[in-house]
C-alpha cells in the first residue's frame, strides 16, 4: 500500500484541477483509504495520471525494419545495461527494453502500437513483450484488407462485420487502423489513389466507401476506440481537402484523424505551400464525432515508417535517402526512409507550424492529443519541448523567431496567443487518449483506476519539469525515481472480447486457402503465449 | 496419430502445411514436406540415446553442465555466443539475455550467409514482399546466385514459379523465370531462361542492368568481362522494365562471392531504379529455418541483425571485428557457447581450431563436428518436433512451431534460462528479465 500525501493533483476525468489531495494505492489500483503503508510526501510536487502514448511505432516488422537499417541512429544513444536493466539503444528507432524505460523516465505508462499487419501480429506481440513496464495495445491494419474491400465491393455489410470481429480476435489486436484506404492496394500495382473516389485494384471501392464502412462496423460491433484513419495523400501540398472530405465522409459516426499535421496542408505544389491548419481546426470545433492527434513535428533527425507504402516512395524520392519498401500479402504495405526535419527549410518550417496550430487552434483538448507519430515527426522523447511550445507562448514566438520564415508568413502561428494549462497538459497526454481508447481504467486517479502515477517536481520551466519526474508508478510500484528505472517489471497487453458468427471462418476459407501462403489453421496468434498477460477490454455493442 | 498443419523448421521456406505422422513415440509418416524436411522429421525420435550432457567427453547431469557452462562463460573475458539459426525466437531471446549479462560478443550464421544483404539494407533500403505477393502478383521471376531446386525445394511449388494466385490464375503460364549464375545447375530445369555469368561478375552484370534501365548506352566492350553478351543483358533489362510484377531472388552465390555486399547493394539498387518503370521487389534467399528469427530478435533487442558486441555494457555493430570467424579467426574469444549450429564443419578451418583450443559448450539436438571438440554437451530438444516457439519465414512472416513428439531432453530455451540464472547469481545479481 502507498499513500501519496500533500501534493497538486491534476486529474481532468474526475474534474480536479490542481487540488492538493491525497491519492492512495493498493493491489495496483487506486482506492479512497490507505491506512499504512509507504508514504510519499509530493509537498510542492504535482500529480498526474501515468502519460498514454497515442499512437507511436513502438513494434513489429516495420519497426524493427526500421532499426535494423540505421545503425547510425542507434550510436548516437547507447544504453548501457544495469544490475536491473537490459542494454540497449536508443534515438529515433529505440530497442525494445529502451522503449519501455525511456517511456517510463518520461511518465508514460501505456502505448499503443499505431499500425501492425495482420500477418506480423506475433512479430507485433513478440515485441510489445520485450518492451518493459508500460501497458499496451495495437491498431490492426485494415484499409486495403482483401476481404474488407472485398464485402464491401458485395454490400455485405454482416459479413464485414464478422470479419472485423474475426481479425481482430485473430491478431490480439485493439482497434480498426486505416491507412491511405485504396491507395496502398493500388501500391502493390506501383500507383496511387488521390480522391475519396478512387477505386481500390482488388475490388472497385473506394476510399471513401472504406472508411463509411469501417466507421460503421466500429459503431456496430462497439468496439472501445473509433477507427483510427491515417487519410490519403499524406504529406502533400493542398491535403487538408481531402482531410476534410474524409471527416465529412462518415457524416456524425466517430472517426479519428491520425497525426493530423501531415494531413493539413494547404498549396497547390512546394512552391506555394502553406498551412492549412484553420479550416481543420474550425471543421473539429464544429463536429463533436471527431478527435485528432497532433503528430507535432521536431527538428532533427527522425525515422519516416508508415503502411503507406506510395507516400514512402514518394520521400524517397524527394530526399534520395536509403528506402525500405515491404508490401504484405493480402494486407497492407510499408515504407521506411529516413528524414531530418531542418529549421531552415521552409517546408519543414511549415509543417513544425502546422502541429502547433491544430493543438491551439481546437477548443477542446480533448479531442486533440499530443503525439509526434514517432518516429515520423519526432522521437517521443521530445513530448517535454513540445510541451514547453504549448504552455509558453513567449518561449514560442522565440522559437518561431529562429526557424524559416515560411512558418511565419504561411501559418497563423505568430497570431496564436493561447497557452495550455497544466489541466489541459494533462488532457492532452493521459485523460483524453485514455477517454478516446475506451480505457476506462487509465487515465485518471479516481477509485478503482489503475495505479499509474506520476510525481512531477514543479518547475517554473515546463520542459525540465516533464523531462524528470521525481517518481513514476505503474500498477502501484515506483518504476523510475528522478530519472533511473528501479523496478523493471513486464506490462500487460490489451485487446477486445468481441462475439461475433463463427460462419465468417467457412466464408473466408475459401479464398484465404487460395490467395495466402500460411495455413487458416497457423494464421491466428495464441494468446496463451503472445499476450500472456492480458486484458479484455469489453465492447459495448449497440 | 496424424497432426496436420504442422510448421517445417528446416530451411527459411518454412513450409506450413505439413501432415506428420506419429506412432509408438517415433514419427513414421511425413506428407507435404520436401526431401530436406521429410528426412529432418523422420530423422529425430523421442529416445536417441544421448545422455542428457557430456562434460569432457563424460556423461554428466543437466544441473552439472549449467553448472560448469555456467563458470566458463562467466569467467571468460571476452567470450562468445554464436549459431542460432536453428532454433526458435524464445530461446534466441534467451541467448542475447546472456550475452548482455556476460558483456559477451553474441553472432549468428547470418554473418557467413545473408550479412551482405544486411549490409546493403543498411546503405540503400531494400524494396521487398511477402512470398504472397510473389505467388498473387509476380509474372517475372529472377534468381540470382540461388539455387532454392536443391536449398528450398517447395519454393518454386509454393511461393514461386507454379502456384495459380489472385492475379496470376494459370499459374506457370502467367510467369517467365530466369536464372542467372556461373554453371547450369539443378534449377535451370525450372527456368526459361539461363544466364551464365563468369565467376566474381556478378557486380557488373548488375550494374550494367542498370545503365541498361536508365537507358544509357553501353557499347559491347563494356560486358565484355561478364559472360553475358550486350543482347543477353539488353534483353534482361528489356524484360525487368515491361513486367508488371517482377521479382529478384538473390542467394549466396551473390553474397559470398567477390563484391559481397557490393553485390546486394547493386542489386537492391537495381531493384530500386525499376520503380520508374513497374513494380519490383527483391527477396533474399535465406537458408536455415529460423535465421531470420534471430536477425529480427537481436534487432528488436539491440538495434543491430548480427554481429553485436556488450563488452562495453552496450550493443555495437561492426562486422569484421564482432562477427564469429573474425572473432575466433583471430584468437580474442577464449570461451564459446555454440547453439543451433555446426560452426566447426562450415566456418573457415581457423575459426574451428579456435573452438577445439578453448573451452566450448554446446547445446545440440545430435552429435557435430562441433559437439567432438566441445567441452560441455548438453543435449536439447529439437524446435518444431519436442520444443514450441515462434519462427520467422525468410520474408519475415511469424509462425509458431509446435511441439508434438515429447523429448526427454529440455529445450534450448529452457536451458539457457538456467545458465542466464545461474551466471546472474555468480555475478552476485539477483534479479534479471526471464519473462518470456
Amino acid at each position: 500500500m502507498l499513500r501519496i500525501i500533500n501534493g497538486e493533483v491534476y486529474d481532468p476525468l474526475n474534474g480536479v484541477n490542481g487540488e492538493v489531495r491525497d491519492v492512495c494505492v493498493a493491489d495496483g489500483k487506486i482506492v479512497s483509504e490507505a491506512p499504512e503503508g509507504k508514504v510519499i510526501d509530493a509537498q510542492g510536487m504535482i500529480l498526474m495520471p501515468g502519460g498514454i502514448e497515442f499512437h507511436a511505432h513502438v513494434a513489429g516488422g516495420k519497426v524493427n525494419a526500421g532499426r535494423k537499417m540505421r545503425p547510425e541512429d542507434h550510436r548516437e544513444m547507447p544504453i548501457p545495461r544495469t544490475p536491473l536493466t537490459r542494454s540497449g539503444v536508443g534515438h529515433t528507432v529505440p530497442s525494445t527494453f529502451a522503449t519501455g524505460y525511456h517511456f517510463a523516465q518520461l511518465g508514460y505508462t501505456t502505448v499503443m502500437e499505431a499500425a501492425g499487419p495482420p500477418l506480423g501480429a506475433r512479430h507485433v506481440h513478440e515485441e510489445l513483450n520485450d518492451i518493459p513496464i508500460l501497458d499496451k495495445g495495437f491498431f490492426v491494419l485494415m484499409g486495403n484488407n482483401y476481404f474488407v474491400l472485398k464485402y464491401i465491393a458485395e454490400g455485405d455489410f454482416a459479413r464485414l462485420k464478422d470479419y472485423v470481429a474475426w481479425l481482430l480476435e485473430a491478431t490480439g489486436g485493439y482497434a480498426i487502423k486505416i491507412v491511405n484506404p485504396a491507395g496502398v492496394d493500388t501500391w502493390k500495382w506501383g500507383r496511387n489513389v488521390n480522391s475519396l473516389d478512387d477505386p481500390a485494384d482488388t475490388f472497385p471501392v473506394t476510399p471513401r466507401q472504406i472508411v463509411f464502412n469501417l466507421a460503421r462496423v466500429q459503431q456496430e460491433l462497439g468496439l472501445p476506440h473509433t477507427i483510427h484513419v491515417h487519410c490519403n495523400n499524406l504529406g502533400v501540398p493542398g491535403n487538408a481537402q481531402i482531410t476534410l472530405q474524409t471527416m465529412q465522409a462518415v457524416g456524425d459516426l466517430p472517426i479519428h484523424i491520425t497525426h493530423v499535421q501531415f494531413n493539413g496542408y494547404g498549396g497547390t505544389g512546394w512552391g506555394d505551400f502553406c498551412s492549412g491548419a484553420p479550416e481543420l481546426a474550425a471543421y473539429v470545433n464544429e463536429h463533436k464525432n471527431v478527435t485528432v492527434d497532433m503528430g507535432q513535428v521536431v527538428f532533427g533527425p527522425v525515422t519516416t515508417m508508415t503502411a503507406d507504402g506510395p507516400w514512402q516512395y514518394r520521400l524517397y524520392q524527394l530526399s534520395g535517402h536509403k528506402w525500405v519498401n515491404s508490401d504484405v500479402e493480402m494486407e497492407t504495405s510499408a515504407g521506411i526512409v529516413p528524414y531530418r526535419f531542418s529549421k531552415r527549410n521552409a517546408v519543414n518550417a511549415v509543417q513544425w507550424a502546422v502541429g502547433l496550430e491544430l493543438a491551439l487552434l481546437i477548443e477542446d483538448p480533448w479531442r486533440v492529443f499530443l503525439t509526434t507519430d514517432h518516429p515520423n515527426g519526432g522521437p517521443f522523447h521530445a513530448y517535454p519541448d513540445i510541451i514547453k511550445l504549448l504552455m509558453d507562448r513567449d518561449h514560442r514566438a522565440e522559437v518561431l523567431e529562429g526557424v524559416h520564415r515560411g512558418a511565419q508568413k504561411r501559418s497563423s502561428l505568430k497570431d496564436l496567443h493561447r497557452e495550455y494549462s497544466l489541466f489541459e497538459i494533462a488532457i492532452i497526454t493521459r485523460a483524453g487518449p485514455a477517454r478516446a481508447l475506451g480505457l476506462r481504467q487509465k487515465g485518471h486517479l479516481g477509485p478503482g483506476a489503475d495505479a499509474d502515477i506520476t510525481i512531477y517536481p514543479k518547475a517554473a520551466d515546463p520542459k525540465e519539469m516533464f523531462a524528470r519526474p521525481r517518481y513514476v508508478i505503474k500498477a502501484g510500484e515506483i518504476v523510475a525515481q528522478d530519472g533511473r528505472i528501479v523496478k523493471d517489471k513486464p506490462g500487460r497487453t490489451f485487446y477486445v472480447a468481441l462475439g461475433y458468427d463463427r460462419q465468417i471462418e467457412s466464408a473466408i476459407r475459401d479464398d484465404f486457402e487460395k490467395y495466402y501462403t500460411v495455413s487458416f489453421e497457423n494464421y491466428p496468434v495464441q494468446f496463451d503465449h503472445y499476450l500472456p498477460h492480458r486484458v479484455a477490454v469489453a465492447c459495448a455493442r449497440e | 496419430m496424424q497432426i496436420d498443419h504442422v510448421v517445417c523448421a528446416f530451411c527459411g521456406g518454412v513450409c506450413d502445411d505439413l501432415t506428420v505422422t506419429l506412432e509408438d513415440g517415433r514419427v513414421t509418416g511425413v506428407k507435404q514436406a520436401c526431401a530436406l524436411g521429410r528426412a529432418w522429421l523422420l530423422g529425430h525420435s523421442a529416445e536417441t540415446g544421448q545422455p542428457p550432457a557430456l562434460i569432457d567427453g563424460q556423461p554428466a547431469s543437466l544441473e552439472q553442465a549449467v553448472e560448469v557452462a555456467a563458470q566458463i562463460l562467466s569467467q571468460a573475458r571476452y567470450p562468445l555466443i554464436y549459431g542460432l539459426s536453428s532454433t526458435y525466437c524464445e530461446a534466441q531471446r534467451q541467448a542475447v539475455a546472456l550475452a548482455d549479462l556476460l558483456g559477451a560478443t553474441i553472432d549468428c550464421c547470418t554473418s557467413v550467409c545473408h550479412g551482405p544483404s544486411g549490409i546493403a539494407m543498411q546503405a540503400v533500403g531494400e524494396p521487398t514482399c511477402t512470398l504472397g505477393e510473389v505467388k498473387n502478383r509476380a509474372d517475372l521471376l529472377i534468381y540470382w546466385g540461388s539455387n532454392p531446386a536443391e536449398s528450398h525445394p517447395l519454393h518454386f511449388a509454393r511461393y514461386a514459379v507454379t502456384p495459380r494466385g489472385l492475379f496470376t490464375p494459370r499459374g506457370r503460364k502467367d510467369r517467365t523465370v530466369v536464372l542467372v549464375d556461373v554453371r547450369p545447375t539443378a534449377s535451370a530445369r525450372a527456368a526459361d531462361i539461363f544466364l551464365q555469368i563468369k565467376p566474381g561478375r556478378d557486380f557488373e552484370c548488375l550494374w550494367a542492368l542498370r545503365a541498361l534501365i536508365r537507358g544509357l548506352d553501353l557499347e559491347e566492350g563494356a560486358v565484355a568481362d561478364t559472360g553475358l553478351t550486350l543482347a543477353q543483358l539488353q534483353d534482361l533489362a528489356g524484360r525487368m522494365k515491361s513486367c508488371r510484377f517482377g521479382v529478384l531472388f538473390v542467394g549466396q552465390g551473390l553474397t559470398q562471392s567477390r563484391g559481397k555486399q557490393m553485390n546486394t547493394a547493386a542489386a537492391f539498387m537495381l531493384v530500386r531504379d525499376l520503380y520508374a518503370h513497374t513494380k519490383f521487389a527483391v527477396i533474399p534467399m535465406r537458408g536455415h529455418g529460423n535465421v531470420t528469427g534471430i536477425d529480427n530478435v537481436l534487432s528488436w533487442q539491440t538495434g543491430y541483425p548480427f554481429g553485436v558486441n556488450f563488452s562495453r555494457g552496450y550493443p555495437r555493430f561492426n562486422p569484421g571485428e564482432f562477427t564469429a570467424v573474425d572473432v575466433l579467426g583471430r584468437g580474442e574469444a577464449d570461451a564459446a557457447l555454440i547453439m543451433a549450429s555446426d560452426p566447426v564443419a562450415t566456418l573457415p578451418r581457423v575459426a574451428g581450431q579456435r573452438l577445439a583450443q578453448i573451452p566450448t559448450v554446446a547445446l545440440d539436438t545430435h552429435g557435430s563436428e562441433t559437439t567432438k571438440v566441445a567441452k560441455v554437451i548438453i543435449t536439447t530438444a529439437p524446435a518444431g518436433i519436442s520444443a514450441e516457439g515462434t519462427i520467422y519465414r525468410m520474408d519475415n512472416v511469424p509462425l509458431r512451431l509446435r511441439k508434438f513428439l515429447p523429448s526427454p531432453y529440455p529445450s534450448d530455451e529452457e536451458v539457457l534460462g538456467r545458465i542466464v540464472e545461474r551466471v546472474t547469481r555468480l555475478r552476485g545479481g539477483t534479479a534479471v528479465r526471464r519473462e518470456a
